[in-house]
């Protein structure tokens, strides 16, 4: 009996043998049910995603040839500052919080999130949002100052489009930290009966990290930006230097909640490249444990590392060196998870599927953007490279080669259970390799333009960088004819596929034991831990597998909330056999 | 003949080592280094591409091989064998980046000192230092009642009244508008930018500029002569310090081949020091966005020899006494932005109505 099977037959009786059906009109609804809302997230978020696609194609556009030749350089500013904040607020940030609302329930045997209503109001926060923001483009008059909005150039710009800028991002703010409250309870007190948090997906530690960080650092955000709004329409002078305001204080705040937001950004698809790629390597996660506490680390050290952004903002010499060192730092919890991974493929019998090429795109990337990032730590070399298209190539490696692959091989690998369908495989790797051959050529010469002297948020720029220009923005043309199989793919294969089964890539983890798609309380009862979530190729005598099943487990769970039985982690369970008794 | 694993991987790794260290110090990815600051940022950098292109290739490699070596064969549908994990390995795999984090530290902290990062620093600590020392009774015990007014300037205020009272400045500083900060506590509002290196600390610059960034130019005041320049010219081997502000927004000295940008910011005076070396002709670069002709605002920067800088200083003067008389009998209050700015806007190119425009909006 293979893992899947004994983890299956383990909680049959807790499958809802009728797959969820829901009607159309459900996704359009003030839905509570955490699959509902996980697929409006989900679905949003890549419209905006579109959206913020166009306006960094036209921004390439632009950037074809050295001279403004395209959209005005108004307009330029604008379309870059709303690609910008879109990308961040309404696409990356937003899609991780879709993947947890459908996951999180799932992977530790909840019927729902801790609070259902307060999940959709967070939801409910974000077509609003985008809407307004976009909006302000449409009226002519849309924000221009950076995403970044340092004073006192935003509070010299449009009052109209920079007001707009303020409230939307207010709103995506508010609707991530409410996310963040509902995840974090649902972790910590929702696991189903025997699960301790060292038996949780990995995925779920990604998101206890990721909460934590939201919540610690994103009012400090809204701060920035009410005292800014102040500034704005109000006459004060908290930034604003004509008054005697200090432009360099916005910076830090922007940036307390700014930096951590690249881990918020990041952290949940190390959660789920950390889940997809046991799944087809067919191995357990190499170091379960070192890749749990590293996202507490992450999470911990993303909080004191800021001011790498402000080296160049005049800040005294021994705070750059310690914002230097623990920047530095965090390259030691990100390599862990990279070679864990690399550990997890290593001898294992790879399913080279659309979700594991996007799994293996995304290690390979992020690795770019990770040793651009420790070079950028470092405070000498950041003076010269700061503000130019070096950083531009960094963070498009790290989010866009990092969180972008990682949101795909999520939806690739998670799809049959969303839609109960499989996507068509053929089309999935085209588009895998249009993908990743776009980005290379897009973000790759950009490294080069930056050490040479090219800076960023530019409409002209020297005509010695005419031919890389070209080059990337051939590479984002291709980016975006990339999304067009994927597109097709996901909307037919959503009508069309070939049904997928409970669990078609025979996984351990909690959410394939239920059907596909999962009926609306998800499981008929509280599902049971027969195996870790990493299992695979474990060969247990037959005595030891069969302890823990369903119906030996009942009367625990019958005998209530105080029973200490529900409390114990079962200790034949754990993620690193060594733990287990 | 079977080689032995062993010996594979050390000659992969050899390879490795060579090519990483090959690449390092042949990428040809940066410009000219024109300043001793710029050579040693440059190592810098070629170290960290040593260790950058060994990392990438290792992961990559390992990547494509896994991928090939190990996927799945067809109708083999069995798990691979379980490994849980390694306690050494992953103890290895923590302790290799720990220490090269380590070093880069300690190498990017000994560039930076070489370079002045610290000097300026020092420069304005010093003061207040001072002060704890006439403290009566113990430091612990007093609170912020009992530190005495001091009638003594400090650091910030110095730098503020010297630039304030740069004739030559004074034309295109609006500190009417956007005071400069005066007694601030601590760190200061003198931005901390790159000083002296420590060879030079303590020594009076070979060259002073009073560097102001507006929105789109940057205007160059050379205090000892009262010359006003729109490009920047320097004798090359003379330590050169510039002190910068800004008039409306915040803008970023950068010049790529010194390898130094510092931000302008309003309400600020930041300072960077540098030996420019190699002669030639270089681009200032405005390198913060500062609005929608952020990507014009570029000017000229000029290492020439000290004889060739004399005669051009000597040039500038002669033109400049008129134009200096001109500036003091207009007050730039009295003009409307386009007229103030003509002069600047019309080597760049930009209409007057542009201009106009922008100002109404």
């Amino acid at each position: 009996m293979t893992q899947a099977q004994i983890q299956r037959s383990a909680n049959l009786s807790i499958l809802e043998a009728e797959p969820g059906e829901r009607k159309w009109r459900d996704y359009f609804t003030f839905n509570t049910d955490h699959k509902v809302i996980a697929i409006q997230y989900l679905v949003t978020t890549f419209i905006f995603y579109c959206i913020g696609g166009v306006m960094a194609d036209m921004v390439r556009t632009e950037l074809k040839t050295p001279e403004v030749d395209f959209v005005s350089r108004e307009v330029y500013n604008s379309l870059f500052t709303l690609h910008a904040t879109i990308m961040i607020f309404l696409w990356i940030v937003p899609a991780g919080a879709g993947f947890a609302n459908f996951l999180i329930p799932l992977m530790i045997g909840a019927k729902d999130m801790a609070f259902p209503r307060l999940n959709a109001v967070a939801f409910w926060m974000i077509p609003p949002g985008g809407i307004l923001l976009i909006s302000s483009l449409v009226l002519g008059d849309a924000a221009d100052a950076g995403w970044t909005s340092y004073p006192p150039l935003s509070l010299v710009t449009g009052q109209l489009g920079e007001g707009i800028w303020i409230i939307s991002v207010l709103l995506l703010g508010t609707s991530s930290i409410l996310g963040a409250i509902n995840f974090l309870v649902t972790l910590l007190k929702m696991r189903t009966p025997g699960m301790s948090t060292t038996q949780m997906p990995l995925f779920c530690w990604a998101m206890l990290a990721t909460s934590a960080l939201t919540l610690v650092s994103t009012p400090v955000l809204a701060g920035a930006l009410i005292l800014l709004s102040f500034d704005l329409f109000a006459g004060t002078a908290f930034f604003n230097p004509t008054g005697g305001g200090d432009p360099v204080v916005y910076q830090h705040m922007f940036w307390f909640y700014s930096h951590p937001a690249v881990y918020i950004m990041i952290l949940p698809f190390f959660g789920i490249i950390s889940e997809v790629i046991p799944v087809h390597s067919r191995k357990p996660i190499f170091g379960y444990k070192a890749i749990a506490y590293s996202s507490l680390a992450i999470s911990f050290l993303g909080l004191i590392v800021w001011a790498h952004h402000m080296f160049t903002s005049g800040i005294p010499g021994w705070l750059r060196m310690f914002f230097m060192i623990t920047t530095m730092i965090i390259a030691v919890p990100t390599g862990i998870k990279v070679f864990s991974w690399l550990g997890t493929m290593w001898g294992g019998k790879i399913r080279l599927n659309s979700a594991m090429l996007f799994a293996i795109g995304f290690v390979s990337l992020f690795v770019i953007g990770g040793i651009s990032g420790v070079m950028l730590a470092a405070v000498p070399f950041d003076i010269h490279v700061h503000d130019t298209y070096f950083v531009v190539a960094h963070l498009h490696y790290v989010l866009f080669g990092g969180s972008v692959f990682g949101i795909y091989a999520g939806i690739y690998h998670w799809y049959p259970k969303m839609t109960g369908r499989m996507m068509n495989e053929f089309w999935g790797k085209v588009h895998f390799a249009l993908m990743y051959v776009g980005m290379n050529l897009c973000f790759l010469p950009m490294h080069k333009l930056g050490l040479m002297g090219m800076n960023r948020r530019i409409a002209e720029y020297d005509a010695k960088f005419a031919t890389l220009n070209f080059v990337c923005t051939m590479g984002a043309y291709l980016l975006a004819i990339s999304t067009v199989p994927f597109i097709i793919n996901a909307i037919w294969s959503w009508m069309y596929g070939p049904k997928a089964g409970n669990n078609p890539w025979e996984a351990l983890t909690l959410e394939w034991m239920t059907s596909s798609p999962p009926a609306i309380e998800n499981f008929a009862g509280f599902p049971v831990l027969a195996t870790g979530p990493y299992d695979y190729g474990m060969d247990r005598p037959k005595s030891e597998v069969d302890v823990p099943l369903a119906d030996e487990r009942e009367p625990a769970l019958a005998a209530g909330p105080k029973s200490a039985l529900r409390a114990d982690p079962d200790p034949n369970v754990a993620a690193n056999p060594e733990d287990r008794k | 003949m079977n080689i032995p694993s062993s010996i594979w991987t050390l000659l992969i790794g050899i390879v490795l080592t060579l090519t990483s260290l090959w690449y390092g110090q042949n990428h040809g990815l940066l410009p000219t280094a024109a300043s001793d600051e710029a050579t040693l940022v440059d190592g810098l950098f070629d170290t960290m591409m040593t260790i950058g292109t060994g990392l990438f290739v290792l992961v990559q490699g390992i990547l494509i091989y896994a991928a090939f070596k190990f996927r799945r064969r067809q109708g083999d549908n069995t798990d691979a064998p379980p490994v849980f994990g390694n306690i050494p390995l992953e103890i290895l795999w923590t302790a290799i980046p720990a220490i090269i984090v380590i070093g880069l530290s300690i190498y990017s902290f000994d560039v930076y000192n070489e370079i002045g990062g610290f000097d300026p620093h020092s420069a304005h600590e010093a003061p207040i230092a001072g002060q704890a020392m006439k403290m009566p009774g113990a430091a612990i015990a007093a609170t912020l009642n009992d530190t005495p007014p001091s009638t003594e300037p400090n650091a910030n205020q110095i730098k503020s009244d010297e630039a304030m009272s740069d004739p030559a400045t004074a034309s295109v500083r609006n500190s009417d508008q956007i005071p400069q900060k005066r007694d601030a506590p601590g760190m200061g509002i003198v931005s901390p930018g790159i000083g002296a290196s420590p060879g030079n600390e303590g020594k009076v610059p070979g060259l002073a500029v009073n560097v102001t960034g507006l929105q789109y130019a940057w205007i160059f005041t050379y205090p000892d002569t009262g010359v006003v320049a729109s490009e920047l010219h320097v004798p090359a081997g003379k330590e050169v310090k510039l002190d910068m502000t800004a008039n409306d927004v915040i803008h970023a000295f950068w010049v790529p081949e010194l390898r130094l940008k510092q931000d302008v910011i309003p309400g600020r005076q930041s300072e960077i020091r540098f030996t420019p070396k190699i002669l030639g002709e270089y681009k200032v670069i405005c390198a913060e966005l500062c609005g929608p002709y952020h990507g014009a605002m570029n000017t000229k920067f000029i290492v020439e020899t000290p004889e060739n800088f004399d005669k051009w200083m000597q040039e500038q003067q002669v033109a400049t006494k008129g134009n200096l008389e001109q500036a003091i009998a207009l007050n730039a209050a009295d003009r409307s932005p386009a007229e103030f700015l003509s002069p600047y806007t019309a080597q760049m190119g930009i209409q007057p109505e542009t201009l106009h425009q922008l100002h109404h909006q």
